[in-house]
Formats: C-alpha cells, sequence, structure tokens
C-alpha cells in the first residue's frame, strides 16, 4: 500500500491532524517566544529585532510557506472530517449523553477551531498581511510594536483576542493530548504525563499570549 | 430399526487412530463442489463451520442471532477440560475418560468419551494457536484450575468468560472463511424445516428473520449445531432465544431423540425473585472452589447471616460429602440444597436459597496475603482486606455480576444461590460419526444425545463442542460424502423443497390464525412451570403422569387460543417465539415420556421412588444400562429404541463422593 | 435492601423497518418491581401491548447476563443506560423511581441500520471481522500450546482487549460514530500475542479501510466510547491501533487495499 492510501483512510487523517497540530504546537511556542519580548518593556527593541529576524531570515520564511500549508491542511483536513463524521449518524438522538461521558470541548474541536480561525483571519489581516505587503512593495518592515500598542488601545480588538486565546486553551486542552494519542503514546505509562502538559501548556501559552493586548490596553507596558 | 453406533472395533484407545487410519477421504476438487449446511455457530457450529471451509468444502452457515458470535456458547464462564497434564499432578487421557464416564453416571459411550479425551489437547492447541487468551502463569505457560467431580488440575481458563474466548477464536476463524468465500454466512435465519430426499438429508427452509421470508437451501450434509432445549424449563441459565426447533424439526423427519430427560441442574445460580423473572443466572462452579455452602440449623431462621454464629449453620455438603465437600458433582450439589429448602431451612425472602460464603475464604487468602507481605502480625481488619483483594483478582467479575442483579454486596453478606437449569445431555441420537438416524443429518455439540451421559462436569461441554466441530466431524463427514460425489447439487425447485416449504408455510399461518388472547410468553411460562415441578429435579411417577395430560391440554389451549401480533412479512420476534414455545410443547411431553419409562435415579435424572435411605440415588445398571432413543411416530406417538451400553474397560460402580 | 414498585412514563422509538420514518411513542407501565432488570420491564410492556392487540416493541436481546453483546438500547441519552460497565440487560430498575420518564432509542449511526424499533443491524462489524480480525491458522496446524510461553502482562492485556462483546456501544456513544474502540480491541488482541505477530501489518490496515468503507466516522479521540463500554476497554487499545497502523506504514510490508 502506498503512502497515498495511507494517509487517505480515517486514522491516515487523523494522522494527518495530528502531524499538522503538533506542527502548530511548535510554532506557537516560536511565535510565543518572539512576542513575549515586549514584556522587556524596551519600547520595542528586543522585539522588533526578533521579528526582523523571523521577517527576514530565509529559513524562517521558507518555513512560513510551510507553516501556511499545515494551516490550510489542518483546517480543510478537519473541517471535512468534522462533516464526514456528522453525516455519519443522519437520526440524531432525542436524549444526548452531554457531558456525563466525554468533555465539551473534546465534542466541540471544530467549533473552536473555527472560532480561532475567525480570529486568525483578523489577526493576519491587522499584522502579518500588511507587514508583509510592505516588505514586498517598499522592502522594508512595519513597526509592528507601534501597531500593537495603537490596536490594542481599541476595546473590541482587546476582546476579540482574548476570545480568540480562550478559544485557542479549549483548542488545546484537547489537541494536545490528541495528537500524542493518535501518534501511538496514549498508553497509561505516559497518558497522565502527556495530559498534565498538554493542560499546562494549554493555560500557560495562551495566557500568554493574552497578557500581549491587556498589557498594552492597561498602558503596563508602553 | 435397530441402531447401530458403528463403533470402531479393537481396543479402546486405538479405535479413533483405527478410524481416522481407514475412513474414506474426498480429494481437494471434489471437495470444492459438495455442499455442506451448518445450523448453529456456537462452539460446534463454527467450529464445524470453519474447518469445513478450510478443508474446501462449500459451506452455508446459519444462524438465529444478528451475529455468528453471539451463540449461547458464549456465556460459558468456568473453563475448558483437557488432558494436558500440564501440572504434572497424574492426569492423562484415560483419566479424563474416566472422569468422564463416572461423572455421566455410566450412561455414555466408552468409545465417544475416550475419543473425546483423545482430542481434548489438540482443542487448546488450536485454540491458542488462533489467539484465545487463557489466563497464564508468571513464567508464560498455561494456567489451570479444578473443577468439580475430578482430583487433578486439567481446566484451562480465560477468567470468567473462557466460553466467550473460545466462540470469539472459532468465530474469527468461519469469518477468516466468509472472507475467502467458502462459507456463507446467513444471520437472523432460522432453520424451520429438513429437507430430505430419497431418505437422506439434501437441505434446509429456513426463514428470513428480518423478511419473514422462507429460503430453500440445499446442501449435500446437514450439520444442526443448535444447542440445548432447557429453555423448555422456561426458566433457566440459556438464552432467551435458544430452543430446540432445528433439533425437533428434524426429530420429526425421522432422527431419534436419545436420553430427552437427562437435564442438568447447575447448583449455583441466583434465585428466583418474582414472576416478572425471564432468565436465570449462573454463578460459575469456580466459586465452589473457595466458597463454602450452607444453610442456618434452625428451620425459618430470619437472621441475617453475619448474625448466625458459626456453630448454628449447617455445611450440609462437608456434613454429607466430606471427601469432595462443596466439589461434588453438579447433580449431587443440586439435589442437596432442593432438600434442604423442601425441609423448610431454605433463606431469603423466597426460602428456596441457600448460602455460598466467601467469609473463611476471604479470612484464609488473607492470612496467606498477610505472611506474603511480611505482616504476621497484621490486625483482623487488614487480613479481611487483603483477603478481599486476593478473592476480587480471582472471581471480581462474578461477584460484580452479582451485585449488580441483587443489589447486594457478597464480600459483605453471603451470596444466596439456587440451583437453575443449565444444560441438557439429552439430544438427538448420533453414532460414532456423528450422524443421526437420518443418512447425511449430523448433531454437533449440545444438539447430539453427547458424550455426557446422565450427568456433565463441569468444563465438558466446550470440550466436547469443539471437539465435534474440529476434530470429529472434518473425518466422519469425508467418510459419507466420499460416496456422494457424483451428486450433483440439487435445485431447489425439486419436489422434496416445495413439499417442505409448503408444511412450513402452513405451519406459520396456522399459528398466525389463530389469534387467540393469550400471549405466547404466557404458555411458555405454564409450560415451564408444568416441567420445572414435575420433571425438574425430583421426579416420580404420578407427577411425571399429570405432567404429560397437562402438557397435552396446554398444548391444546395454545393451538386455540395464542395470540401474535404483527405479520408474517417483516421483523416479528414474536412469531419467531410462537413456533420454538409450539416445539417446546411437544419435546415437554417426551420429556416426561422418557423419565417416567426410566425406572431408576441417575445422574440428573432422580426419581424419588428410586433413592436410597440417605436420599442418594439408585441406579438400575441391569435394567437401564442403554441409551433411550425415541422415534417420532405421530403426535404425542413415541417408540422407544435401546442402544446398550457395553462397558469394556470401566466397571460401572455406585458413585461415592462421600 | 428495599424493594419497591413503580410507575412510569416510557418514550420509546418506533420504527417499523429500515425505509420507513420513525417516531417516538408513549406508553405507561405500572407495578414495575425494583428487583427486575430493564429488559424485564420491557417484557411487561410487551405483554402489555399483546394484551392490548398491538405489535410488542422489537428489541434485540439474547443471553440476559451481559456477555452476548445483542441487547442495544439508547436510554436517556446513554448507550446500555446509565449504569458503568453495564449492558442493558444488567441495568436494574433499582436505578428509577416512581413517576420517572424514560426515553429509549435505537443505536443510531449511519453503519448501523434500523431493522425494526430498537433492534439495528450490526453485520458491519462482522464483515470488519472478516477483513483481518483472525490468526490464520487451520485447524490441525497447531503445535503444542505451551510452545510458546506469553508474557503474563501481555497475555493480561490481550485478553482485556479480547473482552470486547462487540455490542456496538463504541459507535452509539461516539459522537462521530466511529467503530474506532471495536477494532482497535481486535487489533490490540492479535497483536500483543505472539500467534498474531505474522499478520499484524496487513490485519490493522484491513480492518480500518473495512470500517472505513462501512461508513463508521472517524475517530477525534473524543472518550465516550470508552466510558460507555460495557466492557471497560480502554481509550489505550485505539493508542495501540494507531501505533500499529503508524508501524505498519513505516515499514510499508502490508499489502491489500
Amino acid at each position: 500500500m502506498n503512502w497515498k492510501l495511507y494517509f487517505s483512510t480515517s486514522v491516515g487523517k487523523k494522522i494527518q491532524m495530528a502531524l499538522t497540530g503538533l506542527f502548530l504546537i511548535v510554532f506557537l511556542i516560536v511565535h510565543c517566544y518572539v512576542n513575549a519580548q515586549i514584556f522587556y518593556n524596551d519600547n520595542g527593541v528586543r522585539f522588533t529585532e526578533a521579528a526582523h529576524f523571523m521577517g527576514t531570515n530565509f529559513l524562517i520564511r521558507a518555513t512560513e510557506i510551510g507553516l501556511f500549508g499545515f494551516l490550510i491542511l489542518h483546517i480543510v483536513q478537519g473541517l471535512s472530517l468534522y462533516f464526514a463524521n456528522n453525516s455519519k449518524r443522519p437520526s440524531r438522538y432525542a436524549v444526548s449523553a452531554g457531558n456525563a461521558t466525554s468533555k465539551w470541548y473534546s465534542r466541540s474541536m471544530a467549533l473552536l477551531g473555527t472560532l480561532i480561525l475567525l480570529f486568525l483571519v483578523m489577526h493576519l489581516y491587522k499584522f502579518w498581511a500588511p507587514n508583509r505587503w510592505s516588505q514586498l512593495s517598499t522592502g522594508h518592515e512595519l513597526d509592528l510594536y507601534a501597531a500593537m500598542r495603537e490596536e490594542f488601545q481599541i476595546m473590541w480588538v482587546v476582546g476579540v483576542y482574548l476570545f480568540g486565546c480562550f478559544s485557542l486553551a479549549w483548542h488545546l486542552v484537547h489537541g494536545f493530548y490528541s495528537a500524542f494519542q493518535t501518534l501511538g503514546l496514549g498508553m497509561h505509562r505516559y497518558k497522565g504525563m502527556i495530559k498534565a502538559v498538554g493542560v499546562g501548556f494549554s493555560i500557560i501559552v495562551p495566557l500568554i499570549f493574552a497578557a500581549m493586548p491587556i498589557a498594552f490596553h492597561f498602558h503596563i507596558i508602553n | 430399526m435397530a441402531l447401530n453406533s458403528k463403533i470402531p472395533a479393537g481396543p479402546l484407545d486405538s479405535k479413533w487412530k483405527n478410524y481416522k487410519a481407514t475412513c474414506k477421504l474426498v480429494n481437494p476438487a471434489n471437495k470444492r463442489s459438495l455442499e455442506v449446511i451448518v445450523v448453529g455457530t456456537g462452539l460446534a457450529g463454527a467450529s464445524a463451520a470453519a474447518s469445513l471451509g478450510e478443508m474446501g468444502y462449500k459451506v452455508k452457515a446459519f444462524c438465529f442471532q444478528d451475529s455468528p458470535r453471539r451463540a449461547h456458547s458464549i456465556a460459558a464462564q468456568g473453563g475448558i477440560n483437557a488432558a494436558k497434564n500440564y501440572q504434572n499432578d497424574g492426569d492423562s487421557t484415560y483419566r479424563l475418560f474416566y472422569d468422564t464416564i463416572k461423572g455421566g453416571d455410566y450412561r455414555a459411550r466408552e468409545g465417544n468419551v475416550h475419543r473425546l479425551a483423545e482430542v481434548s489437547a489438540n482443542i487448546i492447541d488450536q485454540c491458542v494457536a488462533q489467539g484465545v487468551p487463557f489466563a497464564r502463569e508468571y513464567g508464560g505457560l498455561l494456567s489451570n484450575r479444578s473443577f468439580g467431580g475430578t482430583q487433578v488440575q486439567r481446566t484451562f481458563y480465560a477468567a470468567g468468560q473462557t466460553g466467550q474466548q473460545l466462540l470469539i477464536g472459532a468465530y474469527q476463524g468461519l469469518e477468516r472463511q466468509v472472507a475467502a468465500g467458502t462459507v456463507q454466512m446467513y444471520s437472523r435465519h432460522e432453520m424451520l424445516e429438513v429437507v430430505t430426499i430419497d431418505g437422506k438429508a439434501r437441505g434446509i427452509i429456513a426463514r428470513n428473520l428480518v423478511t419473514g421470508e422462507l429460503e430453500r437451501h440445499f446442501g449435500h450434509a446437514v450439520l444442526l449445531c443448535t444447542g440445548g432445549y432447557g429453555n423448555v424449563f422456561y426458566l433457566s441459565t440459556n438464552a432467551m432465544g435458544s430452543n430446540v426447533t432445528a433439533a425437533w424439526k428434524a426429530h420429526r423427519k425421522g432422527a431419534f431423540f436419545g436420553n430427552p430427560c437427562f437435564t442438568q441442574i447447575h447448583p449455583t445460580c441466583i434465585p428466583v425473585t418474582g414472576d416478572h423473572q425471564s432468565k436465570l443466572t449462573l454463578m460459575s462452579e469456580s466459586l465452589r472452589n473457595d466458597g463454602r455452602i450452607w444453610v442456618p440449623k434452625a428451620k425459618g431462621d430470619n437472621r441475617k447471616p453475619t448474625d448466625i454464629p458459626e456453630e448454628e449453620r449447617d455445611y450440609y455438603l462437608e456434613r454429607r460429602y466430606p471427601a469432595f465437600g462443596n466439589l461434588v458433582p453438579r447433580d449431587v450439589a443440586s439435589r442437596a440444597a432442593k432438600e434442604r429448602c423442601d425441609a423448610g431451612y431454605g433463606v431469603g425472602s423466597s426460602k428456596m436459597a441457600v448460602y455460598l460464603d466467601f467469609a473463611s475464604a476471604i479470612e484464609r487468602y488473607g492470612k496467606v496475603e498477610s505472611n506474603k507481605q511480611g505482616k504476621p502480625n497484621a490486625s483482623k481488619a487488614e487480613i479481611i482486606a487483603m483477603g478481599k483483594d486476593v478473592v476480587k483478582e480471582k472471581y471480581g467479575n462474578l461477584f460484580d455480576m452479582y451485585a449488580k442483579i441483587t443489589g447486594e454486596n457478597p464480600y459483605e453478606v453471603p451470596m444466596r444461590i439456587y440451583p437453575a437449569v443449565h444444560y441438557t445431555m439429552g439430544g438427538l441420537w448420533v453414532d460414532y460419526e456423528l450422524m443421526t438416524t437420518v443418512p447425511g443429518l449430523y448433531a454437533l455439540g449440545e444438539a447430539n444425545f453427547s458424550d455426557h451421559g446422565a450427568n456433565r462436569l463441569g468444563a465438558s461441554a466446550l470440550m466436547q463442542g469443539l471437539a465435534d466441530g474440529y476434530f470429529v466431524i472434518p473425518y466422519t463427514i469425508g467418510n459419507y460424502l466420499a460416496d456422494d460425489i457424483r451428486t450433483k447439487s440439487i435445485p431447489t425447485d425439486h419436489p422434496a423443497f416445495v413439499a417442505a416449504e409448503k408444511e412450513v408455510s402452513e405451519r406459520i399461518n396456522r399459528l398466525m390464525n389463530i389469534k387467540g388472547k393469550q400471549s405466547v410468553e404466557s404458555f411458555h411460562k405454564r409450560l415451564g412451570k408444568i416441567m420445572w415441578d414435575k420433571c425438574g429435579m425430583g421426579r416420580n411417577e404420578k407427577g411425571l403422569k399429570e405432567a404429560i395430560e397437562e402438557i397435552k391440554a396446554l398444548r391444546k389451549e395454545f393451538y386455540a387460543d395464542v395470540r401474535i401480533p404483527g405479520e408474517i412479512i417483516g421483523f416479528n420476534p414474536e412469531l419467531d417465539k410462537a413456533g420454538r414455545v409450539a416445539d417446546f410443547l411437544e419435546l415437554g411431553e417426551l420429556m416426561c415420556i422418557d423419565a417416567l419409562h426410566r425406572n431408576e435415579s441417575c445422574g440428573g435424572h432422580f426419581r424419588e421412588e428410586y433413592q436410597e435411605e440417605d436420599g442418594e440415588a439408585r441406579r438400575q445398571d441391569d435394567k437401564y444400562m442403554y441409551v433411550a432413543s425415541w422415534e417420532f411416530k405421530g403426535d404425542s406417538q413415541y417408540e422407544l429404541h435401546k442402544e446398550s451400553l457395553d462397558y469394556e474397560v470401566v466397571h460401572p460402580s455406585t458413585r461415592s463422593y462421600k | 435492601m428495599q424493594h419497591y414498585t413503580m410507575n412510569l412514563t416510557l418514550k420509546v422509538w418506533r420504527q417499523k423497518n429500515s425505509k420507513s420514518q420513525g417516531a417516538f411513542e408513549t406508553f405507561q407501565v405500572k407495578d414495575i418491581s425494583s428487583e427486575m432488570s430493564f429488559l424485564e420491564m420491557i417484557d411487561v410492556l410487551n405483554e402489555q401491548l399483546v394484551s392490548e392487540g398491538k405489535e410488542p416493541i422489537a428489541f434485540d436481546h439474547d443471553c440476559r447476563e451481559g456477555i452476548c453483546g445483542m441487547c442495544s438500547m439508547y436510554i436517556n441519552g446513554r448507550a446500555h443506560g446509565p449504569w458503568h460497565e453495564t449492558t442493558t440487560c444488567q441495568l436494574h430498575m433499582r436505578e428509577y423511581k416512581n413517576g420517572d420518564t424514560i426515553v429509549i432509542e435505537p443505536w443510531r449511526a449511519s453503519a448501523f441500520p434500523v431493522i425494526k424499533d430498537l433492534a439495528v443491524d450490526r453485520t458491519a462489524f462482522d464483515r470488519i471481522i472478516a477483513a483481518g480480525g483472525y490468526i490464520s491458522v487451520n485447524t490441525g496446524n497447531a503445535v503444542d500450546a505451551n510452545c510458546l510461553p506469553v508474557e503474563k502482562q501481555q497475555a493480561d492485556d490481550a485478553f482485556a482487549a479480547a473482552t470486547c462483546i462487540g455490542c456496538g456501544a463504541c459507535v452509539a456513544a461516539c459522537p462521530n460514530a466511529s467503530a474506532m474502540l471495536f477494532v482497535s480491541a481486535k487489533v490490540s488482541h492479535l497483536a500483543l500475542l505472539p500467534q498474531g505477530e505474522p499478520e499484524r501489518k496487513k490485519r490493522v490496515v484491513n480492518m480500518i479501510s473495512q470500517m472505513d468503507t462501512e461508513g463508521f466516522g472517524s475517530c477525534t479521540n473524543i472518550g465516550a466510547c470508552e466510558a460507555e463500554c460495557p466492557k471497560g476497554i480502554s481509550l489505550e487499545n485505539i493508542a495501540r491501533l494507531n501505533r500499529e497502523y503508524i508501524g505498519s506504514m513505516l515499514s510499508g510490508s502490508a499489502t491489500g487495499v
């Protein structure tokens, strides 16, 4: 059986979700690390330096293409699985088990993912896209630190960002563990560890992200 | 018609070897054009269908359940015997053979039983190779436990669900052949008639239980692997769907019925709680390894069991049978429980129960465990806690089941148990080749009158089912089919098929057109009560004569007043059940006739007139050392044929477990 | 244990056959004993329906001791009802009290079409087993059972996986109607034993392909299957199936599909 067939069964698609998901988790770590430079409160010097590196380094830029590829794969595959799975029970139950047998966030990955996607569209529109456009058209990067400071004065933008982080956190609580389970590491021996690290990750990373708009909005950093 | 059991000549331990060496064979090319019908997919049916499929025969397998994996073999708990002697405790083929003959109260054929003991070891090999996860020791080798009526450890087991694991092994083998195309599976199909052409079985009429349509299926031979008929008692440990229909239709078509009255009443079942009860649940015989059975010494003692002090308890099995104690064979244990309850010493709200107590086992295991863990001074509470853990590991799933059904915690209060119908040693009469008196019609497993005589030992049913299916029928069927290689498959528009289908269709129409007032279930319950009261654990001439008349009257009432809702076409479980109960109403009568004619007590058949002063069974070897084989001669008319049992090796003696 | 009787309202799914539309029908049952099993309560209702000249409720059941896997009711939103590791037939009425309303539905999944009322067609499971859920050993081919020792823990784990009764509660409970727990139990059972080794790479792929063909959903690690499994089959088996699958994918030596 060839690779294509292996990846096209239900388990194969799940492996695609796990691998792309893990890649996105790694991306989150990098992204979080770079952005957290703002907390030096040095008027964005270190942040701008890091952002410059990320925006101009050839390897990073090349990886960025992969990132988008994986992101799109994760989204398309995720949504198509959702719709496919949904069609497997055309006649719904009158009474559902609700939270008695499973966690709401585990059942709501598509919804949470879609919310993250909507947030992402806005996020890219506000920062990433103008910056790359500027790089392409003028050869200069934008001052993202200033852009952040400006954007996060707007209440609803902060609100949307916090909501995005909230969705991300719950998406990760299931997604982190689920990726490892899919890759076959869900044995009793590792399960506890993976779940604990996953929950920790799902709290810490979104919390750091959430701290950024808050910090700007309340002028904790300037 | 003289019965010919076709036991091969020669010394006992070479009969089967000689048979295999000299029986006729069918070459592979011819096998491909020979069709075999297998009805029932329990251990016997699934193993036969899989094995014959592997050999190249064209097999059609039928079961009434939604999947072959659900046949009632799945419910067997305790284990499967095999003369492997892995424990080095003196076991051998001969000992297994001897224990089975003795356990069966000398009413089984030596030749058959010896063959069973010979192939028992192969069964374990086969099952392990299939991936049956038997219990193992820390060294990675197979574990054994002991069972009633034996003094060696030869029982292989998979926790409390050996039957399930063995059936799944056979079922997987069957599905492998389904995938290979050698077996065609028909689930949710019920066999309703045997088709005979020129005196030979040539096919069946089956009803598709989903659509309600009748189907004709041809086979060069037909194998009935349809289990026992314990449900004639309404309440039994059998599954709700277990029935006698296939065997009964065969009986009416000329297959003799052997020893129909030999019924096994299992001593350790959860007692009946009320009229609503639909079935009884077995608690494995393995519990008697450690549990102690008792009743209060005083009549009508209503204290809580834990409040009754040791000296006021009557451990009646240990008292009556000091040598085997709580591990006496099933028939003996059952009768002893009935005797105590009838005498007014029963416990529980119904007073028809005895206690199965683990308190002393818990304490004993607790002490061993505390020594193992290096805590010789552990307090009593600690010892009890450790003991409970050990008992949980051994019997946890059974204790859980008891707790779910009764709502009581068996670790704290003794379980209440009472005997219940469990297995039928009787069945279609078969010769050494497992062929009934109809050529080409075979019966395997519990469906045949079998190798267990008048009483089956624990862990032997699984052994027999698999022996018949894996290791006997593949040889014996070839011996028959070798002469049939020139018989082309007969088209199902043959007049015999047409007539058989018409007969079935008329029977169904007759049932549907009664349009009376009483439900099928209510008739089944009433039949069950007659059978249990008068043809159950204790039988006597007067009761049996009454029962015969009562059953006849009930049958008449059934055909005048049963109400079957729904239609013939489509899924109609009430109609399925009606057909089965109609057959039970005939079988019940034959069982009573057989019980009445057998003026002796042996194994599961206890005639109250024939007992010793101490209540033990009294056999009459001079008069009844034979298989009672009944020929159907028309409604309520049966002719007895005797197949005498000649013991060449074993010398029948009074069975004593004292 | 205090016994009592109760009157109940039952809302039961009625559907004539796989093609027709179903709907709920409401019934009252009286004087149900707390000692009855759930199916005995349904028996009471059916006797009542027969006496009224109506068609009784069709439902699958056989052994009534929790081992055959035939019973299959979705009770108040729960596969096999509210008790942990319990089949419908082992659920007892002491769970309910006088005046309760119980909603009873069939397993719902497109791979399990309704035959009638509460009975569904689960032959898809048989076809999944036929796709590879076995060890290819013809009768008579076996070596002595003790030739191949199996580490006790491995044997115990294989047994735990093999306790699956194929009832389909995992499918019924899974929001995706996936049969992954069922398939993983069989893959695990056979992969854990040395006897299953020669076919393991092929087995997992063929069984998964068959599961997809049958129209089951895919697993998204929600875990409702494990919570509802009457035999306590663990999600660990799904992890093992995934490992088996990846192993097969990386070595690429599986044939088939």
